[in-house]
């Protein structure tokens, strides 16, 4: 195994670094939506409360997993978790930790891709004038959309550009590269977002219609409605974003953590980048999308409307309306930021592979990066030229969704009741630059793991719909013999087509199903090759032991 | 905006915004332990 060089160059570059890996695209796009569609105001209680039950455990604890195994030389969550314990084949539940990364950089970077397109189209005022039809009209264009198998070439360009960048920074390594662009990536997405949301709370009512106002919109997204708290739609969408917001179950946690010393400093730093991103997603992410489309817009188009393309499709527009200097800068500030949050996130992704073959292999930086980026293209393409066929979407469920869930469950067990609580109680204090609270042990090790188990049982079955009432309905329909109604994206559903059964050809042509389940195959082909290269680096080891 | 509103963004953003200060700063303000740590900054440079 490779001694790394590797070290992070101050701990304010550690946090920004950790709380870039943290703030991404979602803070942004997701949370609003998720709060829209799950109660308002409400929606933030239950996701308080996930935030304190499973994501601040989940933090000390991937925090103290990662410092733990950088003691032993191990960058990379195959054989973090293969120290903690004598039993083996942790160190496969480990390749989640690589294989969640590389499959979410394949479609993020993507995405990360049409930031930079729009951040260059805004300052240019490409997207001055344009109304909302041509907006979806370019947007359209932009990825090919409508012509079955899509190839967008500028898009594929813009794709090739922005992943050579992560690639550039990534061979220059932890300090030089990926803490330089969080220093300089993180203060400017805070000073964007602040001005976005400054924008956002003084704009007011415009007149445009009845309940065109940014207030109504603040109102809608914070109006509590308590009667839906007892809803488990709601508890799950809210313990969901939370998974997506702090980036945990992924492993790259693990990773930066793990250049951290023993005696360093781990439970302070996770408080300190886990409530900056929350500072980001709740302060920041709230006040731009929905309340600025609701105030130009009204309410009743965003209830209909409200979701992740309205980045690109709406925002240039309502930017418009603020007079063509503010709407020049607002889209460099708006796409910027997004920009920045995806590169500081997808850097993170690629840290695992980086370590794993770094620590195991002895491949240099630019070796690894430049294999990194030639596996990221090839997974990334599929979702470029198949997009409209739903595999971009696909990957998102299975890399972005569930394998977060299984590995955040596999992780806590193993922390929490294989390395055993007095070990891991004391890995998460060694160093502490505070008092961590007594009452994180049991929760630690009773709660987290119960509320991530109930999570997963929960999609694994999903009835349709996901109410409270659907879910007696779906007992009652199982009991009296008239099967289980499966909710079309419970885990359970999707493998096995339960609601369609599986048709890959109709009317002489392929089907989306088809095109779907290849890309399934595609990833668990990738996941075998990354159990492949982990089966052999622990070869490796074996035989230097002798 | 209603009250019911107004006390939601009120609480959730002071809290989150209390939470984010209270943590950064204590993260400047903590002392150097002296010991050898990670940070390549706070190493002494050799010519």
């Amino acid at each position: 195994m490779a001694q790394t060089t590797e070290s992070w160059g101050s701990r304010v570059g550690l946090i920004l670094a950790m709380a870039g890996n943290a703030v991404g695209l979602g803070n942004f796009l997701r949370f609003p939506v998720q709060a829209v569609q799950n109660g308002g105001g409400t929606f933030i209680i239950p996701y308080l409360v996930s935030f304190l039950l499973m994501g601040i455990p989940l933090l000390w604890v991937e925090w103290a997993m990662g410092r733990f195994g950088g003691r032993y030389g191990d960058h990379s969550t195959p054989f973090i978790l293969d120290n903690m314990t004598k039993r083996r084949f942790w160190k496969y539940f480990g390749v989640f930790g690589i294989f969640t990364n590389m499959g979410v950089m394949a479609y993020y970077t993507y995405i990360e891709s049409w930031t930079l397109t729009y951040t260059i189209k805004s300052l240019k005022g490409d997207f001055l004038g344009l109304d909302l039809a041509q907006l979806d009209t370019f947007f359209n264009n932009y990825v090919d959309l409508g012509s079955g198998v899509n190839f967008p070439v500028w898009a594929i360009l813009a794709f090739l550009v922005t992943l050579t960048i992560n690639i550039y920074i990534l061979s220059r390594g932890l300090s030089a590269g990926i803490e330089t662009v969080a220093k300089i990536a993180m203060p400017l997405l805070i000073l964007f977002g602040a001005f976005l949301a400054i924008m956002s709370w003084t704009t007011g009512s415009t007149g445009r219609c009845d309940d065109c106002s940014t207030f109504i919109g603040l109102n809608f997204l914070w109006e509590p409605d308590f009667t839906t708290l007892a809803n488990p739609k709601i508890w799950l969408a809210a313990a969901g974003q939370i998974f997506f917001t702090l980036s945990v179950g992924m492993g790259t946690i693990h990773c930066y953590s793990s250049y951290l010393k023993q005696k360093d400093d781990i439970a302070l730093n996770a408080m300190a980048a886990g409530w900056m991103n929350g500072f980001v997603e709740i302060v920041l992410g709230s006040a731009v999308v929905i309340p600025i489309a609701v105030g130009y817009l009204g309410l009743d188009w965003v209830i209909e409307n409200a979701g992740f393309m309205m980045a690109f499709k709406t925002m240039p527009f309502l930017f418009d309306q603020w007079g063509s200097v503010i709407a020049v800068i607002s889209g460099v500030a708006w796409f910027g930021l997004l920009f920045f949050a995806g590169i500081t996130s997808s850097l993170a992704m690629g840290t695992p592979f980086m370590g794993f073959v770094q620590d195991e292999f002895n491949w240099s930086k630019n070796k690894s990066a430049i294999i990194l980026g030639v596996s990221i293209l090839a997974m990334g393409l599929p979702t470029i030229l198949f997009f409209e066929k739903g595999v971009f979407d696909e990957y998102d469920y299975w890399t972005g969704t569930v394998s977060l869930v299984v590995f955040a469950l596999a992780e806590v067990i193993l922390f929490a009741w294989v390395f055993g609580m007095d070990k891991g109680w004391a890995e998460i204090n060694d160093g502490a630059d505070m008092k961590v609270p007594k009452i994180y042990r049991p929760i630690i090790k009773y709660v987290t793991p119960l509320f991530i188990g109930t999570i997963l049982f929960t999609s694994l079955i999903k009835p349709l719909n996901g109410e409270l009432s659907d879910w007696s309905t779906a007992w009652n329909s199982l009991l009296s013999g008239n099967g289980w109604p499966w909710a079309t994206d419970s885990i359970i559903n999707k493998v096995f087509h339960l609601d369609t059964g599986v048709i890959w050809w109709e009317n002489d042509v392929l089907t989306d199903m088809f095109y779907i389940d290849m890309s399934r195959y595609f990833l668990l082909t990738c996941f075998f090759v990354l159990v492949a290269m982990v089966k052999a680096a622990s070869n490796k080891r074996k035989k230097r032991a002798l | 905006m209603t009250t019911s509103a107004l006390i939601m963004i009120v609480l959730t953003q002071g809290t989150v915004i209390t939470a984010t200060i209270y943590f950064f700063r204590k993260v400047l303000k903590a002392p150097s332990s002296g010991a050898s740590d990670s940070y390549s900054d706070n190493d002494v440079k050799k010519d």
